[in-house]
């Protein structure tokens, strides 16, 4: 937006949801013009290369003209709906209106600084992580560690809005994403050592640690050894918190070789089995396919599962640990049953992180 | 990590990286490093269209130039296969099968089967297909079909980089004789490849597009550049209201008929892309696979899009006309989809 409108107009643009996200195509609107919307509205649904996400406007008032329709696919910075008061004219909101679709369809958008995933050597691999950064950063920095078979880039909803006020680092677990395959063994014990070694490598003295599934057990496993570096600990749907687990997913999903095996699997992640686009499923298998993660996957299988049983034990590797922990699991998990006792519930699966993304975005804020 | 590079690339990173892992890997063809007598490097093109270039200096030793003699060196790979080595043989292109085809298709796709399981075969025939480059009759042609048809050999046809590079790691540590078919108009089409190894299974399409919220009303399933001839048509026909499903076998043999028919059973219309002559062709295979196992689901006849039965003319814009383009493609779909049965 060139700076000569009326200040009281405002915007609600395309987000970029996730490293890959250049363009998002609208799946479903839930306001109309006249609606006044409040910060945190569901003002889209939005079809990203990965999932669709809602979008929740940052701004608040009368929202004077949508921009979009659904089916739309529009560039990351594309102005969405137009939001200003009763008093602004209908001549100014149309000239914005205007502008912003010829912007649009021109490939004119400013696209703002792309951050790369960066790399780190830790204990003799090389790990993948990406950094958002605000601009004015408050409080510890937030570390994002994924779960099994998972990586980086699952973090795409919520890694964007916790860098409003933070330094967020999201990493990639060795066997998993960009780091190196060779996982040793695999133990919680050294996945919690590579992720103290990259709060070492990056001079973090104490973060946020927030981890999802596998990832959880690992945060905590970090808790545990240096309760001194830990902030706080969010566990999203944790392993270890019962011996209850899909051990038929988790054994299938590091067998599956192929799609047609895959895409069964992936859809139990989810609430809504709908949501798997053929793109996750095809950025699975090429993860699935590089070498050395087959035996990854099986190795971390022996970590997590005994039996049909899970093997890991969070809750007894934080007993006695003071750190603040809060521990959020979505009441479709079918992967790990949530169990009775513990945890705020969300409307999600397995993948809380990708599901119900704005809550996790919530509750994240709350103690951050 | 993503990374764009061009199909070429793609093809010579994946022999370097199998090089590199495995020292039974090599490499000989014509042209691949400076001929004999050459000063070696320097003259190394890397056979015709420089898909080699780099590797004789990285593997001296390991790459070999040949005669113009593909009976001979073509039979000395599937030797040196049968004996633990595991060559990656250049055939310039597949037009020059028929000089070496008993090597391949007697012998080579032979030898498990005839000694009981006790001999394999793990050698991969690199050749170019496809027309496109002006290159007249003897250049140009799309003869899949004719390796397909032979028990014994794998085939593979990638469309796009990330395919070709992990496609080729996987012929390359088969253990059967694959034709690798390269189309020559791929070359320089870039897109993201890892750099890790990777490798692709034998076997799987890959669903290139997929309908709007799982619906989609025409299955297409095109092979090699035609995937992308394919791709160009269903964006316009999407701004028509057809969504189209497009299949890539990626290899012909062996060919993912589950996903082809599971996706014709939810369109219930097929048009098959196929650059190749009409006749006996990948296209009558794949549209007779869905006529016999899927006749019940199919709303209108299936259309083959392909070359005419005629040898690829030496003019351009007779070559321009022979190649299956996205008017004809978007044509066949809507025959299918206006048809009222």
């Amino acid at each position: 937006m060139s700076g000569d409108h009326d200040e009281r107009i405002l915007t609600v643009t395309m987000p970029k949801w996730g490293l890959s996200m250049t363009t998002g195509r609208i799946v479903e609107i839930h306001v109309a013009e006249g609606d006044t919307i409040a910060k945190g509205d569901d003002v889209l649904d939005i079809d990203t290369d990965k999932i669709a996400g809602t979008l929740e406007s940052p701004v608040a008032g009368p929202v004077r003209r949508l921009v979009a329709e659904v089916g739309d696919e529009l560039p990351v910075g594309a102005v969405l709906a137009v939001v200003a008061p009763a008093e602004v004219p209908d001549g100014e909101i149309d000239a914005v209106v205007a502008e912003a679709k010829e912007a649009a369809a021109s490939g004119a958008l400013e696209v703002p600084d792309e951050p790369q995933p960066q790399l780190v050597e830790i204990g003799g691999r090389t790990i993948s992580y990406f950094t958002l950064t605000a601009e004015e950063p408050g409080g510890d920095p937030v570390v994002l560690v994924h779960g099994f078979g998972g990586d980086k880039n699952s973090w795409l909803f919520v890694q964007q809005p916790l860098a409003e006020h933070h330094v967020v680092h999201a990493l990639d677990l060795p066997g998993h994403g960009a780091s190196d395959k060779e996982v040793g063994d695999g133990s919680l014990t050294s996945l919690a050592d590579t992720v103290v070694g990259f709060l070492d490598a990056l001079g973090i003295s104490r973060a946020h640690l927030v981890g999802h599934s596998l990832g959880g057990a690992v945060v905590a496993a970090v808790a545990r050894s240096t309760p001194g570096r830990v902030a706080s600990l969010t566990l999203l749907a944790p392993a270890g918190y019962s011996a209850d687990a899909d051990a038929e997913y988790l054994r299938g999903f590091a067998a599956a070789a192929t799609r047609r095996e895959l895409k069964p699997l992936v859809g139990r992640l989810f609430a809504d089995p709908a949501l798997v686009t053929r793109q996750l499923v095809d950025d699975l298998l090429r993860y699935k396919r590089l070498d050395g993660v087959d035996k990854a996957l099986s190795v971390l299988l022996g970590t997590l599962l005994d039996g049909d049983r899970q093997a890991i034990d969070t809750r007894g590797l934080l007993a006695g640990v003071d750190v603040p922990v809060t521990v959020v699991w979505g009441t479709a998990d079918r992967i790990l049953p949530p169990p009775d006792d513990i945890g705020e519930r969300v409307d999600a699966g397995h993948m809380v992180h990708m599901e119900a993304a704005n809550d996790v975005v919530r509750v994240l804020r709350a103690h951050l | 990590m993503a990374r764009s590079i061009t199909y070429r690339e793609a093809i010579n990173e994946a022999i370097a990286q199998e090089m590199a892992r495995d020292e039974r890997v090599i490499v000989m063809g014509e042209d691949n490093a400076g001929g004999a007598g050459s000063p070696g490097e320097d003259d190394a093109w890397g056979g015709v269209l420089g898909v080699t270039k780099g590797l004789y200096g990285k593997f001296p030793g390991r790459v070999l130039d040949t005669p113009i003699s593909e009976s001979a060196f073509v039979g000395a790979a599937v030797g040196a296969a049968t004996g633990g080595l595991r060559p990656v043989v250049e055939l310039m292109f597949i037009d020059f099968l028929g000089v070496c085809f008993d090597q391949i298709f007697n012998q080579a796709a032979k030898f498990r089967y005839m000694f009981g399981g006790k001999a394999v075969t793990p050698v991969v025939v690199r050749t170019m297909w496809g027309a496109g480059l002006r290159a007249a009759a003897q250049h140009s042609q799309s003869l899949l079909s004719v390796v397909t048809h032979i028990p014994g050999l794998k085939v593979v046809a990638p469309s796009n980089p990330y395919d070709a590079k992990g496609l080729l790691i996987q012929a390359i540590r088969d253990d059967d004789p694959v034709i690798f078919a390269e189309h020559k108009m791929l070359y320089d089409v870039s897109g993201d490849v890892p750099e890790e190894s990777y490798a692709i299974p034998f076997g799987e399409a890959n669903i290139v597009r997929e309908g709007s919220n799982g619906h989609a009303d025409v299955t297409i399933v095109a092979i090699g550049r035609m995937v992308n001839t394919a791709l160009e048509a269903a964006d316009e026909l999407a701004s028509s209201g057809i969504q189209v499903e497009i299949i890539d076998p990626r290899t012909t043999s062996p060919l993912d008929t589950d996903t082809i028919l599971e996706s014709v059973e939810n369109t219930g219309r097929l048009v098959v892309v196929d650059e190749s002559n009409p006749r006996c062709s990948l296209a009558t295979d794949i549209a007779a696979l869905a006529a016999q196992e899927v006749f019940g689901s199919l709303r209108a006849p299936i259309q083959q899009v392909t070359g005419p039965h005629t040898p690829v003319p030496f003019a351009d814009s007779l070559e321009d006309l022979f190649i299956p383009d996205t008017t004809r493609v978007a044509a066949a779909v809507k025959t299918v989809v206006d048809h009222v049965g």
